[in-house]
C-alpha cells in the first residue's frame, strides 16, 4: 500500500486511468465480494427470466429447453387463479394504503408531542420491537391472541358470549393482515417521520404562536408542510411496491384461510411455479409482476415530480 | 405534565393499572414558554392512546411468557393461556431443551445467524468503504450496478433455478449467500463513511496508510454505532429467515432452524419428526401442552431481547434516517 496519492488533493487535471487504477486498486478489490454475489444471485437470474418464454425442463436446463414464445403468458391470462391472485394483491395493497399508511404519521405526531424524553425513548423502544420479529413469530402471536384457541376466544367462551374466529375467516382476511402489518411495522415506520419532525425549525412554531396561531393551526401550517417531502417519498415507495404485499405473511396463513383469499402474485409464483415444478409458468407470473412494478415506480415518481417533490430520484 | 403521568410508570410488564397522578414526582416542565397550557381532555386522550399502544405491544408478550412458565395445572385452571402467574415452573423449558429437534434447530439458527452476520457485515463494510472515496476509479459504475438490483430482479423462480443449478439444494450456503448482500445497508454505510473522519483519513493517508489500514483502524472504530445497527439488521434477517429453508431444504428436519420449528410445531400444530426416540416423544409427537409451545415462542425471542437493548439506542442517532434521503 505504498502507492497512496491523495485523492483529495484537489488537483484540477484528471489523472491517467492506469495511475488511478494503481492508486484505487484496494478500493476496487474491496467491492469485489459484493459485486460477485450480486452478479451471481441478481444479474444471472435476470437472464434466467428467459425461462418465462420457454417450456423449462429442469433436466435440460435453460440452454436446451424448448422455446414457447408467449405461451406461458397466454396461459396466465386464461387462468382464473392468476386473476384472483392479482385481484387480491391490488385489493390488499389498497386496504393497506388506506389503513396502514396514516398510522405511523399519526403515531409520530403523537409521540413528538410528548415532552419527557424518557417516556419518548421508552415508547420508541417498545414500538420498534415487533419490526424485528419474524412473520412466523408475529402470526403465532396473533394466533395465540385472536385464534380459535386464543386469548380472546378463551375470554369469550369463559363469559358464554360464543366464539369469534378471526384467524381462519377468509372474508375478513384483508383486515386481519392489515392489522398484523400495523402491529408489526407501524412503530418502526415512525422513525423517518420523527426525523423529519426533528428537522423542522422550532422558531417557526414560536413565531406562529406569537402571531396567535393555536395548536391545530400550527399543525396544519407548519408541521404537515414540514413532513410533506417525507410523506410523498414514502407514498412513492408504497405505490412502487404495490404488487409486493408481503410474501411470507401470506405463505404462512394460506393454510388457514385458503388460497382464494390468501393468494397474491408472489405466492402464486411459488405455488404454481416451484411447488408444482411448472417453473416457466411461475417465472412468467414473476416477470409480469416485475414489469408492472417498474411501471408503477416510474409512474409514482412522475406523480411526485408533479407535486414538486423529489420522490425517489430527482427529475 | 399530565400526559407524562399516565405513561411514565408503565415500564413493567404488569402495566395494567395506570398510576395515580399524585404518585409522580415533581419535575420541571420542558414545555416551551410560548406553547399554550395543555387541556385536560387532550392530555387524557393522548395518554390513553399511547398507553393503549403500549398495551397492544406488550400484553401478548406477557401472556406468552407467563404461559410458558406455567404448570399444567395453571393452564388447566385458566382454560388455556395464563394471564397471571399461578405456579411458576420451568418444566416446559426443560422438556423443550431435552428434545433433539429443538436443540438441533437452536444450534442451526445460532450458527446460520453468526456465520451469516459476519459474512454479510464484512462484505458490506468493505464494499461501502470501497465506494465511499469520492473520485476513486469506477465507483460510479459499481454503485449503479448495485442500485439497479434494488429495482430490477429476476424474481423467485430464476433465483431458485440459479441456486439449485449451482448445487445449492440442501446446502448451508444456499441459506446465506443468495441474500448476503443488502444494497440498502451498503448505501447507509457508504453515506456514513463518506462524511465521517475525513480529516483523520486525510492525515493517515499522508502518513502512508493504505485503504485497508484506514478502513480497519480509522473508519471502523469511528463508526461503531452504525456497524452495530447493521449487524442487528443482518442478524435479525438470518435469525428470522424460514422461507429459504422451505425452498432449499424442506424435507431435511436435521437442518431446520428454529423459525421453521416454530412454524411446524406451534403455528401449524404438527408433531415434530425425529422425536420418537428422544424419550419425550409423547409430549412432542401429539399437539403439545400449551406451555411447551409458548416456550418455543419465547426461545425464538430470547436472542433478540438480549441484543436489542444494546443496539436500539443507536436508532435515535439518526444513523438510518440521515441516509435514507442521501
Amino acid at each position: 500500500m505504498t502507492t497512496v496519492e491523495s485523492d483529495r488533493a484537489g488537483r484540477p487535471a484528471r489523472l491517467d486511468w492506469r495511475i488511478r487504477l494503481r492508486r484505487d486498486r484496494s478500493l476496487i478489490l474491496m467491492t469485489l465480494p459484493a459485486v460477485v454475489l450480486l452478479l451471481v444471485f441478481n444479474y444471472v437470474p435476470l437472464f434466467g427470466l428467459v425461462t418465462a418464454f420457454q417450456e423449462y425442463d429442469p433436466l435440460a436446463g435453460v440452454w436446451q429447453s424448448v422455446w414457447a414464445g408467449l405461451y406461458q403468458f397466454e396461459r396466465l391470462m386464461g387462468d382464473p387463479l392468476f386473476w384472483g391472485a392479482l385481484k387480491n394483491t391490488l385489493y390488499l395493497s389498497f386496504v393497506q394504503l388506506i389503513l396502514f399508511f396514516p398510522v405511523p404519521i399519526a403515531l409520530a405526531l403523537l409521540l413528538n408531542s410528548v415532552l419527557s424524553q424518557r417516556v419518548r425513548n421508552f415508547i420508541q423502544s417498545v414500538v420498534y420491537l415487533p419490526h424485528f420479529f419474524s412473520w412466523v413469530l408475529a402470526i403465532t402471536i396473533f394466533q395465540q391472541m385472536l385464534g380459535g384457541a386464543g386469548a380472546l376466544n378463551q375470554f369469550l367462551r369463559g363469559n358464554d358470549i360464543g366464539t369469534w374466529d378471526i384467524m381462519t375467516n377468509p372474508d375478513t382476511f384483508a383486515l386481519l393482515v392489515t392489522a398484523q402489518v400495523i402491529w408489526k411495522e407501524a412503530g418502526w415506520g415512525i422513525i423517518v417521520f420523527l426525523a423529519a419532525l426533528a428537522a423542522i425549525n422550532t422558531d417557526l412554531y414560536e413565531a406562529a404562536a406569537a402571531d396567535g396561531a393555536g395548536r391545530w393551526r400550527r399543525l396544519w401550517h407548519i408541521t404537515l408542510p414540514g413532513l410533506r417531502g417525507v410523506i410523498v417519498l414514502m407514498l412513492v415507495l408504497r405505490l412502487g411496491n404495490a404488487l409486493s404485499v408481503g410474501f411470507e405473511q401470506f405463505l404462512i396463513q394460506r393454510v388457514a384461510v385458503g388460497h382464494d383469499a390468501a393468494d397474491v402474485l408472489d405466492t402464486f409464483s411459488f405455488y404454481y411455479g416451484i411447488a408444482t415444478g411448472d417453473y416457466s409458468y411461475g417465472a412468467a407470473a414473476g416477470l409480469f409482476k416485475s414489469i408492472i412494478s417498474l411501471l408503477l415506480i416510474y409512474g409514482a415518481n412522475k406523480l411526485a415530480h408533479a407535486f414538486g417533490e423529489d420522490g425517489l430520484y430527482r427529475k | 405534565m399530565t400526559d407524562t403521568l399516565t405513561i411514565e410508570r408503565t415500564g413493567g410488564p404488569a402495566d395494567a393499572n395506570p398510576p395515580a397522578p399524585q404518585a409522580v414526582r415533581k419535575k420541571k416542565s420542558e414545555r416551551p414558554v410560548w406553547e399554550e397550557p395543555p387541556t385536560i381532555a387532550g392530555e387524557a386522550a393522548k395518554g390513553i392512546t399511547l398507553g393503549g399502544v403500549l398495551l397492544i405491544m406488550l400484553v401478548p408478550l406477557w401472556i406468552i411468557v407467563v404461559t410458558s412458565l406455567s404448570t399444567q395445572g395453571a393452564v388447566n385452571r385458566a382454560g388455556g393461556l395464563v394471564l397471571w402467574p399461578d405456579g411458576i415452573s420451568f418444566e416446559a423449558y426443560r422438556v423443550m431443551l431435552s428434545d433433539s429437534t429443538v436443540r438441533n434447530a437452536l444450534l442451526v439458527s445460532l450458527g446460520i445467524t453468526a456465520v451469516g452476520t459476519v459474512v454479510s457485515l464484512a462484505i458490506s463494510v468493505m464494499c461501502a468503504y470501497g465506494l465511499s472515496r469520492s473520485r476513486s476509479l469506477g465507483h460510479r459504475f459499481i454503485l449503479t450496478l448495485l442500485i439497479i438490483t434494488m429495482f430490477v430482479n429476476g424474481g423467485l423462480i430464476p433465483t431458485f433455478l440459479v441456486v439449485t443449478g449451482l448445487g445449492g439444494y440442501g446446502q448451508w450456503w444456499a441459506l446465506i449467500l443468495p441474500s448476503a448482500v443488502s444494497v440498502f445497508n451498503i448505501l447507509i454505510l457508504r453515506a456514513f463513511y463518506s462524511s465521517t473522519s475525513l480529516d483523520l483519513i486525510e492525515a493517515a493517508r499522508i502518513d502512508g496508510a493504505g485503504d485497508w489500514r484506514i478502513l480497519w483502524s480509522i473508519v471502523l472504530p469511528t463508526s461503531r454505532a452504525v456497524t452495530a445497527v447493521m449487524a442487528l439488521f443482518y442478524g435479525v434477517g438470518y435469525w428470522n429467515s424460514f422461507f429459504n429453508v422451505m425452498l432449499y431444504m424442506p424435507t431435511d428436519s436435521e437442518k431446520w432452524p428454529l423459525q421453521y420449528v416454530l412454524l411446524t410445531y406451534v403455528n401449524r400444530g404438527n408433531g415434530l419428526p425425529g422425536t420418537v426416540n428422544g424419550g419425550f416423544g409423547d409430549q412432542f409427537s401429539q399437539t403439545a401442552p400449551l406451555s411447551l409451545q409458548m416456550a418455543v415462542v419465547v426461545l425464538t425471542l430470547i436472542p433478540l431481547l438480549i441484543v436489542y437493548p444494546f443496539v436500539q439506542k443507536h436508532f435515535r442517532t439518526g444513523v438510518l434516517t440521515g441516509a435514507i434521503k442521501g
